[in-house]
């Protein structure tokens, strides 16, 4: 009766197997929640922007609320220079956001729930902002790690910290979507059980909390999304506008 | 047997770092309310401010949660 809350996170093989090598490249129902997020967010912004309003319609209206945000959030926090990376930003938030979105429906599957998918974004992230940073300044981009205003003593300590807390980027970065994502759909899971366990008589009192922890939850997927938009624009910023 | 009871309380052991997690995410809201309390006008402002600490502290401990998980499904 018990069925294992982990079960959900089961990546399994959807149609034929494909191996390229020794790698094997099926299609899977990650792929095909993948698919369906960029296939919904396409679909979104095309009707959003077919018939350009005056007084918008709820489509347009959310297209429209969706791009200001974000390009007030990249105005606010990496300044006017990170203009042109609106369209990167916009992507990944849009991604990520739908992808947790969908994953909030019974029986979807969520992909931001699988490190590798979280790492991957992380990682072009924070290969990007390196390259980024060294074609804008060049070797001078390694004054990141010297802050200003330390003590001549403690720089050779600070210098090493520095290193590692921005080669650890790349894995907060994943790890917050992915840990966040696991725990929540787990405990959603677990709380199910229970309603399940204790029966008519005594499940009702885990149903409610399933219903305000499906809020909570919902609430944790557009805050992660926004997170890992907010914290792109931050790695950004230190890149574009060294020590400001 | 053994190895499975020592994987138990392993996993037990890393969730406490939630603890901190939790003291962390209460103490930005606390502080966020008393700000906002004193000058209302300015807390339209931070708040974003206060959603990217609170999104920083809680993973924090969700590291610890991470670190249960793959002991008691990983090894």
């Amino acid at each position: 009766m018990a069925i294992n809350p982990m079960h959900q996170f089961e990546v399994y093989r959807i149609g034929p197997e494909i191996n390229l090598g020794t790698v094997n490249l099926s299609f899977t129902n990650a792929s095909l929640f993948m698919i369906i997020s960029a296939i919904t967010i396409l679909f979104l912004l095309f009707l959003g922007t077919k018939k350009k309003l005056l007084i918008p319609s709820k489509t347009q209206f959310i297209t429209e609320m969706s791009y200001t945000f974000i390009a007030k959030m990249i105005n606010d926090t990496a300044g006017s220079g990170a203009k042109s990376f609106f369209p990167f930003i916009f992507t990944l938030f849009m991604f990520v956001l739908f992808c947790n979105m969908i994953g909030m429906l019974p029986y979807s599957f969520t992909v931001t729930s699988h490190i590798i998918v979280t790492f991957m974004l992380a990682a072009t992230v924070f290969i990007g902002v390196t390259i980024i940073g060294f074609i804008k300044h060049g070797i001078k981009y390694l004054e990141l790690f010297v802050p200003k205003g330390v003590p001549i003593i403690l720089l050779p300590l600070i210098i090493v910290i520095e290193i590692i807390s921005y080669l650890s980027r790349p894995v907060s970065l994943s790890v917050r979507l992915f840990a966040n994502m696991m725990a929540g759909h787990t405990m959603l899971k677990v709380f199910g059980g229970f309603v399940i366990s204790l029966g008519l008589l005594g499940g009702w009192l885990p149903l409610g909390f399933s219903v305000a922890l499906t809020g909570l939850e919902i609430l944790v997927a557009f805050l992660q999304a926004y997170v890992f938009a907010i914290l792109t624009c931050i790695y950004l910023n230190d890149a574009l506008n060294l020590h400001h | 047997m053994e190895l499975e009871a020592a994987k138990m309380i392993g996993a037990g052991l890393a969730a406490i770092a939630l603890a901190g997690a939790g003291v962390g995410i209460g103490l930005i809201f606390g502080n966020y309310l008393s700000g906002a309390m004193r000058n209302p006008s300015a807390a339209q402002k931070q708040f974003p401010n206060l959603l990217l600490g609170f999104a920083l502290a809680e993973a924090t401990g969700l590291f610890g949660l991470v670190v249960a998980l793959i002991i008691l499904f990983a090894f």
